[in-house]
């Protein structure tokens, strides 16, 4: 990266620097190719591809209608027309595990993205002006850490009512305060760094440093926490569904359908288990995914 | 070479205190007296060395010249302007003419902003220049600073030391400023690389008609580049003179013991080496009357209880001792 150029005359390293274009080595491009020979990585991250696909062709791509229901048909084992069987009111249960996977990825993005937001301005504030802002910002965080995540966001359910929408609330208030503690330790190293006190000697405005200067240096952490606090969201929907409080039947949600097919897992198992593995598949995904980018951007670890 | 004798900068009794909180109330139990009361100038044109060992407060006096750091007391007047006193948005106006360049070429350049952007910010700041001329201004820069065309759309990590460090010197010129204070902009780098970059600094200091407050630990550096030098101990200044002045006939104890750890690059010169006793007392608690009289040989009684005020001895040659 140029460390052994240091010495060379400047007519020297202008001609070095041409090879160096050639040779092209940004950022992005070096985690991209520590990411690439990551296996379990790429692994996690085709088979999100791979939902995000199904997901949206879900309708051509499911055998079946996920809300037909036929009482002469209930509990089929699975076989050549119901490939993974049917459940109590005869519903194909791979066409709701199919039409599941919409809800299961929007559940896990939407608050995962909104509590990153609000978790990285809070965090970002409280971090650059520090004294009583930071205190207040921090002890409400505090409060929020306090309980234990699914019980806040069981009493945030009862409260509002059991909706989709209203998980997307429930999950969000949850969520933001892990984000603005990271955020705000990012930003605590980073303010003291010569740059931001450059920026500062130029007279750029407060509001502009953080946006431009200590923001951009967030996001290797933010990524990681944002691909790890998908499945971690993705597993509270299914809780809250399966204990009643989130999505409502008949909507095809997977903890939903893991909650309905408990009673019969000894007659009719494949009607729990299905959504289970898919829970299982896109939550290790997600986490492999994480776990790769967290190597990726880590400049530490470059051999 | 100063060329006028007018004062660009003027600091008077400047103080700065880091107060130390503790219980539970966060009540204040003590300062570090970072900088504790420093009377200097610079005339325009001219680079005044400041040296002084790690932690005398050198780095925190080019910080509160810029108001990076608010003065506890004091008085810096820029031009016959007190600027402690200006309000946010004159001091921003301010700014323009007072620039800073860093020691540490690798935290001094944010590692996700273009060469471009990073020289080109002050720019827009001050809505200096935008779009064509931005760039063409900051092209400009680049080569005046040794660098190529080639640089503007590279991220800082592809570059080296020296070359970061012509980066952040472009950056300090983008808003054409007069006085520039260089925090040990060469220390981190290497020795080669280290006389380039001085002698840029120097071209530019005559091409541009820049004032220099160059702050530095390393006295052959600052002998090489200063017209004045003030040396620091613990948050004070303890002499200034005029550079040959005061490297050959160094008059505070302190200097003469500062002076005395130069290394001389030849075996057969024998020097008398005075090694001073003790440590650097804690800027928590300074010692009464001089700062420096727990280390001093020649103190007297007198000295551990009235504080020497900075005198001129002649010739523009002040210090700050009972001695003379």
């Amino acid at each position: 990266m140029g460390v052994d150029k240091k010495d060379t005359p400047l007519h020297e390293q202008l001609e070095f620097d041409e090879e160096m274009e050639l040779q092209g080595t940004t950022f992005m491009r070096e985690v991209w190719y520590r990411f690439r020979r990551n296996k379990m990585a790429m692994a996690g991250a085709i088979t999100i591809i791979f939902l995000i696909l199904i997901a949206c062709f879900a309708p051509w791509v499911a055998p079946h209608d996920p809300y037909r229901v036929d009482l002469n048909e209930q509990f089929i084992a699975p076989c050549a027309k119901y490939l993974l069987g049917t459940d109590m009111y005869g519903r194909d249960v791979l066409s709701r595990v199919i039409f599941g996977t919409r809800i299961s990825l929007v559940i896990g993005l939407v608050p995962s993205i909104i509590s990153m937001i609000l978790g990285s301005v809070l965090g970002i504030i409280s971090g650059y002006y520090g004294g009583r802002v930071d205190t207040a910002i921090m002890r409400v965080a505090d409060m929020v850490m306090a309980f234990p995540s699914l019980l806040l966001a069981m009493a945030v359910m009862y409260t509002l009512g059991a909706n989709l929408y209203n998980i997307f609330i429930a999950l969000s208030i949850v969520g933001w305060a892990g984000t603005a503690r990271v955020v705000r330790a990012q930003t605590l190293s980073i303010k003291e760094k010569e740059f931001v006190e450059s920026a500062r000697a130029i007279g750029v405005k407060n509001w502009i440093i953080m946006i431009r200067h200590i923001f951009p240096n967030c996001i290797a952490p933010l990524l990681v926490l944002l691909t790890l606090g998908i499945p971690e969201a993705i597993m509270s929907e299914a809780s809250l569904s399966f204990l009643g409080v989130g999505a409502q039947p008949p909507t095809p949600s997977w903890g939903l359908m893991i909650s309905n097919g408990k009673e019969y897992l000894l007659s009719a198992p494949w009607v729990a288990i299905t959504p289970g593995f898919a829970i299982l598949i896109i939550v290790m995904a997600f986490n492999f995914l994480g776990d790769g980018l967290r190597d990726a951007l880590d400049p530490f670890m470059k051999q | 070479m100063a060329n006028t004798q007018e004062k660009l900068l003027e600091v008077k009794g400047v103080k700065k205190y880091f107060p130390i909180t503790g219980g539970i109330f966060q009540k204040v139990i003590g300062n570090v007296k970072a900088v504790d009361g420093v009377d200097m100038f610079i005339k325009r044109g001219e680079t005044l060395g400041l040296v002084g060992e790690s932690g005398c407060g050198k780095s925190t006096l080019g910080r509160v010249i810029l108001r990076l750091l608010d003065a506890t007391e004091g008085e810096i007047n820029y031009g016959g302007k007190n600027i402690l006193k200006l309000k946010k948005e004159q001091m921003r106006e301010m700014r323009k003419k007072m620039q800073i360049i860093f020691q540490d070429p690798y935290a001094s350049l944010n590692p996700r902003m273009t060469i471009g952007d990073i020289i080109g910010e002050p720019m827009d700041i001050f809505g200096l220049a935008s779009g064509r001329e931005k760039e063409e201004k900051v092209l400009e820069l680049l080569h005046v600073v040794g660098l190529g065309t080639q640089h503007i759309r590279r991220y800082p990590h592809e570059f080296s030391g020296g070359q970061r460090q012509r980066i952040g010197i472009a950056r300090a010129l983008a808003v054409d400023p007069e006085l520039i204070i260089c925090d040990e902009p060469v220390s981190a780098l290497d020795v080669s690389v280290r006389s380039q970059v001085l002698n840029l600094m120097q071209e530019l200091q005559e091409k541009f008609s820049l004032t220099y407050l160059f702050i530095s630990h390393d006295l052959s550096v600052v002998k090489h580049i200063s017209d004045r030098v003030s040396v620091m101990y613990l948050g004070k200044v303890v002499e200034i003179a005029e550079k040959n002045e005061l490297y050959d006939k160094p008059l505070h104890p302190y200097t003469r013991a500062l002076l005395s750890a130069i290394p001389i690059p030849d075996p057969e010169v024998k020097r008398e080496r005075i090694i001073l006793e003790g440590d650097v007392p804690s800027p928590v608690n300074p010692p009464s009357g001089c700062h420096f009289h727990t280390r001093c040989k020649y103190a007297k009684p007198e000295c551990s209880k009235v504080e020497p005020e900075l005198k001129d001895v002649g010739g523009e040659h002040f210090v700050a001792c009972h001695l003379y």
